[in-house]
């Protein structure tokens, strides 16, 4: 599961959906795997409005990423930037998280992640 | 997850169901009742019905279903090649093996699958794609987050038609002001299929899909026995005219544009104007 990927998830439990603090999920005894993948400058320019940047920001820190500048870049910024456009397709991309949990701060729920693969499935206490 | 298999038939897939006997109608001196047992079955605990005849039936038949998935529709390969802008990001809910996660070339636009079995999540995560194991009515995406959503195959699975509209109430919340939700559906009307179902035929059906011995013996990960053929029944609800398009409105979404492409019904749904908000 890609950085890029968790950018977009959050938890499942239907009562969290209202809670700001189900998101983003946290990485815990995150197992990380970098992929070499080729730079895409439009796609990651085009990508960015979708991105939530603060979350992005959380997420990189937990993972041991250097902290993120406290807003995202404009699209003039970054396609002037090979420095940035390069460290952000390195995260987004080209990290991918292989094993370890997602937790939920609202709930408390640990998501198993095996294999690249996040199981949103509840116990039916949660559902 | 399923879809008929078209012009390549294989082996064993999708079997012509027997004449059941949940067409049978009485009728009593004051009214005309039919007699629903799969419906009425399925209502008693939709989720125990459908973990039974849906879930555990696409676990077990995950590899042999696998290998008869692979061929795109035409209008959902041209949806996703021409409709869909770069830097988009789109969800496929019900992935199955991911057959449309690599369909967009170019890696300018990002997918995310999930599926509820986690066989064929893991067929799908083979080929290299960003898939979750996740159910359809509790889904673990960003709400507004994506601009489209595919979801195809997925929604006739569900056994009561509030399970079918909270499932694409689910799916409209996925998406962005002006997002687009594209859902597929088997059609009661196809009379010229090999199952040859039309308008008055039952809507709530099982299906059975056989693994053939030599399948079994191929794909012993499937759970089947080797050197016999095993019959798994997975629940449908059929789709009439114009019923998909009555569940999205009921979702609280609009219809887009809609259709009919081989023995399934389709809509494009997204917000109704006043929610529209990008």
């Amino acid at each position: 599961m890609k950085v890029l990927s968790l950018n977009f998830l959050t938890c499942a439990v239907k009562t969290c959906k209202t809670q700001s603090t189900s998101y983003p999920l946290h990485p815990k005894d995150a197992e990380l795997v970098q992929d070499d993948i080729e730079l895409n400058q439009d796609f990651l320019i085009n990508l960015l409005p979708r991105i939530d940047w603060t979350a992005l920001s959380t997420t990189a820190t937990e993972l041991g990423f250097p902290a993120l500048p406290p807003t995202p870049p404009t699209s003039e910024e970054l396609r002037a930037d090979a420095k940035t456009l390069r460290d952000l397709h390195s995260l987004l991309l080209e990290t991918q998280m292989v094993e370890g949990k997602l937790v939920c701060a609202s709930c408390g729920h640990e998501y198993a992640v095996r294999e690249g693969i996040a199981n949103f499935l509840l116990p039916s206490h949660l559902v | 997850m399923s879809h008929p298999t078209g012009s390549h038939v294989t082996v064993g897939a999708d079997a012509k169901p027997e004449p059941s006997p949940t067409t049978t109608t009485t009728t009593t001196a004051s009214t005309s009742t039919k007699l629903h047992p799969i419906r009425d079955a399925a209502a008693q605990s939709p989720e125990a019905y459908e973990d039974e005849h849906v879930h555990s039936v696409y676990e077990s038949i995950a590899g042999h279903f696998s290998s008869t998935r692979y061929k795109p529709w035409p209008f959902i390969a041209s949806f996703l090649r021409e409709r869909v802008a770069s830097g988009s990001v789109g969800l496929d809910v019900g992935c199955g093996n991911g057959k449309y996660l690599g369909v967009r070339e170019g890696a300018d636009v990002h997918m995310i699958g999930s599926d509820r079995s986690p066989s064929l999540v893991g067929i799908a995560r083979g080929r290299g794609f960003d898939v979750a194991v996740a159910d359809g009515l509790a889904l673990p995406f960003r709400p507004g987050c994506a601009d489209f959503v595919l979801c195809i195959a997925v929604i006739h699975h569900m056994s009561t038609r509030e399970r079918r509209v909270d499932a694409l109430r689910k799916l409209l919340a996925c998406v962005r002001g002006d997002g687009q939700v594209l859902v597929y559906v088997w059609a009661l009307e196809q009379s010229s299929s090999r199952r040859g179902w039309d308008v008055n035929s039952e809507q709530d059906q099982l299906v059975p899909w056989v693994m053939k011995a030599n399948q079994n013996k191929k794909d012993k990960e499937s759970g089947g026995n080797e050197g016999v053929d095993t019959t798994y029944e997975r629940f449908y609800h059929l789709y009439r005219e114009g019923e998909l398009e009555e569940d999205i409105r009921a979702a609280g979404g609009r219809v887009l544009e809609s259709g009919y492409e081989r023995d399934n019904w389709w809509v494009i749904g997204g917000h109704t104007e006043k929610t529209e908000k990008s």
